[in-house]
C-alpha cells in the first residue's frame, strides 16, 4: 500500500483557551510541492511544528510515511528525523560554525562518514544550492540574506532526505533572490524527486511552484489543486488570492 | 549487499542492488573498497535492481568510476547511467574549479611566541584605550542626563536597583552569616590558645564591616549581575534592537547602560548595609552559642573594637565597586557582535574583568586609607 507522505488526521492544538488547530486535516502526496497558506496567527508555523515531532499536538495523528510520529519515543522519532530535511524562517543556521561545518553536522550525527568524505559530499551539497565554493568556510554572520536561505537548503538536504519542509523559503529575499531560490528549489525537486512542504506568504512563490496548497482558514485546512483553490467560496481565500496584490501580479503576467 | 560482481575474462559486470542511500554509506564504501580493479579492460555497470540512488550513493559510485577509469579500464552503462551523477557533474561545473576541502576553519598560520606577544599586548592597549573611551562616553551621557529628569530614566533605574538589589538580599544575606560564623570559629579556635576569646569579636566585627562585607557582596553581585547586563545588552546588539534605538534616535548609552550603572549604584551600598548586618548577627550568635558569651558583653566589645569610621571605610566602596561591575558588564555587552558564541565569551569576561577591578580596586583603597591613618 502506497502510504501519503505526510499526514495529518484530526489535529487539535490549543494553548490556555486560545484553540488553534481544530480537527485539522492535511496530507501530502509524493514528488509533489505542497504549499500551506493562512494569516498570521493562522497556526502555519504550530502545524510545521506538531508534524516535525517538536510539540505533541493535543489530539490527533501526524504520520510520515505512513508512521505515527506522535506515538514515537525520542529514539524512533531520531530516525524518522533522517528521513527529512527542514529550513526555518531565519536560516537558522548554528551561528558558531562554518557553513561546511553547518552542513556537516547532521551527517556527523546520523552518518559514519570518514572526514575526508564528509568534506566533499558537504561541498557537493554546497555547490549544488548555487553557493561560491569559498561560502563554505564562511560564518553565517557573514552570509547575505539570500546566501542564508540557500545554506540552510544545503544544510537541510544534508542526508538526502526525500521529503523537505520550507518555513517562508522567501520571506526577506528581494524578488530576484526569491524567484531564483524558487527556481532552484524546483530544480532540486524534480532532479531528486523531493516531496517539499512549504509554509509561504509569496503569492509568485505559490503559483510558480506548488501543485496543491492548503489554507488554513477558521482552525482547519481547506485542500485542493492550485487552480481549484483560487476558486474556493470562502471569504479569506477570495480576499487573498483575489485581493489587491493578487490582481496586480495576474495583470502583469497577463500582460507579460 | 549493495553490489553484486561477475567477473568475466578482462572485463568486470557490476549489478548495483538495493538502496545505495546515505545512510548506507559505510556498507556501501566497504563493498566497494573490496572489489579488485587490477587488470579490468571493462567495467559494465547495471543500474536496473537498484532500489534507490541518492546524492551520497551518486558520488561514492563517481569516485569509483573515476578509480576505474585511473586504473585504465573502460567504463559502460547496460541501460542509460543514473540522473544523479549528470547532477552532481552539473553542480560541480557551475561552482567553477573545486577548490581545496577541510574540517578546519579558516586556515590560521601557525603562532610563533613573539608574535603572540606582540599582538597580544597591542589588542591589549586597544582593549583599554577602547575601555576608556566607554567610560567617556558614559560619563557625557550621565552630564547629560543629569539635566532632567525624564533623561535619568527613574522607572528604568528602579527596575534595575529591583533586580540587582532586592532579588539579590536572600543570597547576599546566606553568604554574609556564612563568612561571618567562618572567620568567628577560626579565630576562636587561634585564640583560645591564648586565653584571648574576646577579640573574636574584633575581628568578626572589623574583618565584616570593613572588608568582607562589602568585598563579598560585590563578588556576587558581579557574578549575578555583571553576567546579566553583559548577556541582556549582548542579545539585544545581536537582535539590532541596539540599532533600532540609535535609529530611532534613542541614545542606548542613555536607556540601556546609565540605568544600569545608577541602578547598580543604588543597590550594592543598600546590599552592603545588609551583609554588615547579617554578618554581624551570625558572629553574635556564634559567640554566645560557642564560646558562652553573652550579648551585651559582645555589644559592648564590638562599640570599644570599632571606629566610627570602621563602617563607612566599608561602604564607602560599595558604590565604586558597583560602578566598575557595572561598567564591566554594559561595556563587554556592547562589544557583542555575529554569533552566541561571542556573546558566551564576552560574558564570561565581563564577569571575570568585574571580579579582578573590584579586587584592585580594594588593594587601592587598602593602601588609601593606611595613609590616611583610618
Amino acid at each position: 500500500m502506497i502510504y501519503p507522505v505526510v499526514e495529518v488526521l484530526g489535529l487539535v492544538n490549543r494553548f490556555g483557551s486560545q484553540l488553534v488547530h481544530e480537527g485539522l486535516d492535511m496530507e501530502v502526496r509524493e514528488d509533489e510541492v505542497f504549499g500551506i497558506v493562512g494569516g498570521s496567527g493562522s497556526g502555519k508555523s504550530v502545524l510545521l511544528r506538531s508534524i516535525l515531532g517538536l510539540q505533541r499536538p493535543l489530539a490527533g495523528t501526524v504520520r510520515i510515511e505512513g508512521r505515527d510520529i506522535t506515538q514515537m519515543t525520542a529514539g524512533q522519532l531520531r530516525s524518522i528525523k533522517a528521513r527529512y530535511g527542514v529550513t526555518f524562517q531565519q536560516g537558522a543556521l548554528y551561528s558558531s560554525l562554518t557553513v561546511l561545518q553547518n552542513v556537516q553536522l547532521p551527517m556527523v550525527e546520523h552518518l559514519q562518514l570518514a572526514a575526508a568524505a564528509r568534506d566533499e559530499l558537504a561541498l557537493l551539497k554546497i555547490r549544488l544550492v548555487g553557493l561560491p565554493a569559498d561560502a563554505a568556510q564562511k560564518y553565517p554572520a557573514q552570509l547575505s540574506g539570500g546566501m542564508i536561505k540557500r545554506a540552510a537548503l544545503a544544510r537541510a538536504l544534508a542526508l538526502d532526505p526525500n521529503l523537505l519542509f520550507l518555513d517562508e523559503p522567501t520571506s526577506g529575499l528581494d524578488p530576484i533572490s526569491a524567484s531564483e531560490f524558487d527556481g532552484l528549489v524546483l530544480y532540486l525537486q524534480k532532479q531528486l524527486r523531493l516531496t517539499v512542504v512549504m509554509i509561504t506568504h509569496d503569492l509568485d512563490t505559490i503559483f510558480r511552484t506548488c501543485n496543491r496548497v492548503g489554507v488554513i482558514v477558521d482552525r482547519h485546512m481547506e485542500i485542493d489543486t492550485l487552480e481549484r483553490i483560487v476558486e474556493h467560496p470562502h471569504p479569506w481565500i477570495q480576499a487573498y488570492f483575489h485581493g489587491e496584490r493578487a490582481r496586480a501580479r495576474r495583470s502583469a503576467a497577463h500582460g507579460a | 549487499m549493495v553490489v553484486q560482481v561477475r567477473r568475466t575474462e578482462r572485463s568486470l559486470e557490476l549489478d548495483l542492488t538495493g538502496e545505495w542511500r546515505a545512510l548506507q554509506f559505510a556498507q556501501i564504501d566497504a563493498a566497494l573498497a573490496a572489489i579488485d580493479l587490477a587488470g579490468t579492460r571493462r567495467l559494465v555497470i547495471s543500474t536496473e535492481q537498484l532500489a534507490a540512488l541518492d546524492l551520497s550513493g551518486a558520488w561514492r559510485l563517481r569516485e569509483f568510476l573515476k578509480r576505474a577509469r585511473d586504473a585504465g579500464a573502460e567504463v559502460t552503462f547496460r541501460s542509460a547511467p543514473p540522473d544523479q551523477l549528470r547532477l552532481i557533474d552539473e553542480a560541480l561545473q557551475a561552482a567553477g574549479a573545486p577548490a581545496g576541502a577541510s574540517g578546519q576553519g579558516p586556515g590560521e598560520p601557525a603562532i610563533r611566541p613573539l608574535t603572540f606577544i606582540g599582538r597580544e599586548s597591542v589588542l591589549f592597549g586597544q582593549d583599554l584605550f577602547m575601555g576608556f573611551a566607554f567610560l567617556g562616553r558614559v560619563s557625557v551621557t550621565a552630564a547629560r542626563a543629569l539635566t532632567s529628569l525624564k533623561r535619568l530614566r527613574p522607572i528604568s533605574v528602579a527596575r534595575h536597583v529591583y533586580d540587582t538589589g532586592i532579588t539579590a538580599m536572600p543570597i547576599v544575606a546566606l553568604i554574609a552569616f556564612l563568612i561571618s560564623v567562618i572567620i568567628a570559629y577560626m579565630s576562636a579556635q587561634q585564640l583560645r590558645n591564648f586565653g584571648a576569646e574576646i577579640f573574636v569579636v574584633d575581628l568578626v566585627t572589623i574583618g565584616v564591616l570593613r572588608e568582607l562585607g562589602v568585598l563579598l557582596t560585590a563578588i556576587i553581585v558581579a557574578g549575578r549581575s555583571g553576567s546579566a547586563f553583559a548577556a541582556e545588552i549582548g542579545s539585544m546588539k545581536l537582535n539590532e534592537e541596539v540599532d533600532a534605538l540609535y535609529a530611532t534616535g534613542v541614545d542606548p548609552f542613555e536607556v540601556l547602560v546609565l540605568p544600569r550603572v545608577l541602578g547598580l549604584v543604588i543597590a550594592l551600598p543598600l546590599l552592603a548595609i545588609v551583609a554588615d548586618l547579617i554578618g554581624l548577627t551570625g558572629g553574635a550568635l556564634l559567640c554566645r552559642y560557642l564560646l558562652d558569651m553573652p550579648l551585651s558583653q559582645y555589644v559592648n566589645r564590638a562599640n570599644e573594637a570599632i571606629a566610627p569610621t570602621t563602617f563607612w571605610v566599608g561602604i564607602i566602596k560599595a558604590p565604586v565597586f558597583a560602578a566598575l561591575i557595572a561598567l564591566a558588564g554594559c561595556y563587554r555587552g556592547m562589544q557583542v557582535r555575529g554569533s552566541s558564541r561571542e556573546l558566551g565569551r564576552l560574558t564570561t569576561q565581563a564577569v571575570v574583568q568585574a571580579i579582578f577591578l573590584v579586587i584592585l580596586a580594594d588593594a587601592l583603597f587598602a593602601v588609601l586609607f593606611m595613609e590616611m591613618n583610618i
